[in-house]
């Protein structure tokens, strides 16, 4: 196969798919349980310096 | 030695330079070459007088690394007023053309000249040091790799000096947003690489356990322009003493890799970093944490994931596949929701602090910022739908779109920053005038306004001329009756951009101020109002 052709059915396959879970993954992450007073924490980062 | 590797660094560019200037095989190499040699050996002096060869006291790792930090608001405020001095007489140039000067100063010089030096000689050096600023605070973290910060510093004044001079000798690539050529490239990969590394040392090297979410958006900042800068600029150059080169694409892959880069430049370089001053020193000026630190994560790797593939846009209606322009178009549409979400984060940061607008004129700074920001990435979108584009593309809206952005959005939060960081870096009780920066906010506001509308009645006008066919189907008007049309709106865009302008003197007036620690004698802003009908009491 071409390599133009090639990396295009890899792109809008496999490509699209991990980059689909990485980001849903990322998200899920982000709202995982417990994730609320870790990220009130690092919101103060900022403001516990000078 | 102090300074023992600067000199030998900056000696030995002066040898390359001088050998350039001899060898080159083209003469606007040649002069190029005598400039960057006259500008080396000055450095290189200048170095050589300051230098001593005492024992140097060891670095304490528990103090920040500020000094780079404050050179670099010096050449932000600098090169501001210069790329904002170069807009102005270019576009009295567009209203007066018989200003275009040959051959140095015609338009087709001076505008990547203006762009150049707005967005990576403005806009760089705020975001090289501010990034330094934010890395090392939120990290608690001393800059790591000493003299390669000075190194990033100077190693871009030297990128933008080439750059620019280049311009003006006819030197160009004509790659829109990267136009120097190959040999000013080379140098600006180099000097981004080690940028890379003192970032990601001091994120290495941090004392906090979490890197807080600005420091993502300036490491993607980072990371991704110099993936873009690097597969944009791949050409073959015609010999090593010319300043010619060939890309290494042809066609439709050529645009597509321009646009690749050009809509990412405005992604990595004008939204995410400056993103991250937001979420760094909006928090900082109110004195609040950002409203959602959540949705600062989802806003980050939302707009990752969604804005590189936004670049076909920008070839509507061309050879570019029509899957690829629609794809374009897509995600262009869906950035929509992070920029907005990021928006609604910062602006909902001020909750509980709105009176701030009314008594602290940096935080109107950054309220207009981002909320030219929300208007910037929704007219954005708007503009990248097919049918729209056919309207807009290659007309004055365009420049309206990206004036918005830039002159809003970038510009404003990016005078915030610098009024947050020149009382603090050089350990003054306040700014020398906070009135001061109240005029630079309306000025700037009222330039953006005159500049913005004039320019979109003119692209919109110039747009629906070009299409305007007569009953038999021929063309009502020619392109040239259309520029006599747009004349009246150019020079209205010349009122917008002194406004601009003025204000960029104010600031630096003000800077300058500050740094000699004086103190300007005035009303505080924004004193408590006196009650309703107060004055209309009769005298006990």
């Amino acid at each position: 196969m071409e390599v133009y052709t090639a990396m295009r059915h890899f792109a809008d396959s496999w490509g699209l798919l991990a980059m689909t879970l990485f980001f849903i993954g990322a998200i899920l992450f982000a709202f995982r349980p417990g994730s609320r007073s870790l990220a009130d924490e690092a919101a103060r980062i900022p403001l516990k310096d000078d | 030695m102090k300074f023992g590797s600067g000199i030998i660094l900056a000696g030995g560019l002066w040898y390359v330079a001088v050998m350039g200037a001899a060898f080159a095989v083209d003469e606007p190499f040649r002069q190029h070459m005598w400039i960057a040699a006259f500008v080396l050996a000055a450095f290189t002096i200048a170095l050589m007088r300051k230098t001593s060869f005492e024992p140097q006291p060891p670095v304490d790792d528990n103090t920040y690394m500020d000094e780079p930090i404050r050179y670099g608001v010096i050449a932000t405020v600098f090169w501001g007023v210069v790329g904002f001095l170069v807009g102005v007489v270019i576009a009295i140039q567009l209203a007066f053309p018989d200003l275009n000067f040959e051959p140095w100063l015609n338009f087709g010089r001076a505008r990547p000249l203006h762009t150049s030096a707005v967005i990576f000689a403005f806009g760089g050096n705020a975001l090289i040091a501010t990034s330094f600023y934010v890395v090392q605070r939120t990290c608690r973290a001393r800059l790591f790799g000493g003299d390669m910060v000075w190194f990033v510093f100077w190693g871009y004044q030297f990128f933008i000096i080439m750059a620019a001079t280049g311009y003006l000798l006819g030197i160009t690539q004509s790659r829109e947003y990267a136009e120097p050529e190959w040999y000013v490239d080379l140098w600006l990969t180099i000097v981004w690489v080690v940028y890379l590394v003192v970032f990601m040392g001091t994120l290495l090297r941090r004392r906090e356990p979490h890197i807080y979410v600005a420091n993502w958006f300036y490491l993607s900042f980072i990371i991704t322009i110099a993936m873009l800068h690097v597969i944009n600029n791949l050409a073959i150059p015609i010999s090593f003493a010319g300043s010619k080169s060939y890309s290494a694409f042809s066609g439709v892959q050529d645009a597509v890799t321009q646009w690749w880069y050009g809509h990412n430049a405005v992604a990595f370089f004008l939204t995410v970093p400056f993103l991250a001053m937001m979420y760094y020193f909006v928090p900082k000026q109110v004195d609040r944490p950002i409203y959602s630190y959540r949705l600062s994560i989802v806003h980050f790797w939302s707009i990752i994931f969604l804005y590189i593939w936004a670049g076909p846009h920008h070839l509507h209606y061309t050879a570019v596949p029509d899957w690829a322009q629609t794809l374009g178009m897509v995600f262009s549409i869906m950035l929509w929701m992070p920029s907005w979400g990021g928006m609604i984060n910062g602006l909902m940061t001020l909750s509980g602090r709105w009176d701030a607008i009314r008594t602290d004129p940096i935080v109107r700074l950054m309220v207009a910022a981002m909320a030219f920001y929300g208007m910037a990435t929704f007219e954005g979108p708007m503009l990248s739908i097919k049918s729209v584009n056919s309207l807009s593309h290659y007309t004055d809206w365009t420049i309206a779109h990206v004036h918005a952005g830039a002159l809003g959005w970038n510009g404003m939060i990016t005078f915030a920053a610098v009024y947050f960081l020149a009382p603090r870096l050089w350990g003054r009780e306040r700014l020398y005038s906070i009135r001061m920066v109240n005029w630079h906010f309306w000025l700037a506001t009222l330039g953006i306004v005159l500049y913005a509308s004039s320019m979109w009645v003119s692209g919109i006008m110039q747009g629906l001329m070009w299409r305007e066919y007569d009953e038999q189907g021929f063309l009502v008007y020619s392109f040239a009756e259309t520029v006599a049309a747009m004349h009246p709106y150019y020079v209205m865009r010349v009122s917008g951009g002194l406004f601009y302008l003025a204000g960029g003197f104010l600031m630096a007036w003000n800077v300058y101020q500050t740094i000699r620690g004086r103190v300007r004698n005035e009303t505080p802003m924004g004193m408590a109002l006196p009650p309703r009908g107060a004055a209309m009491q009769p005298a006990q």
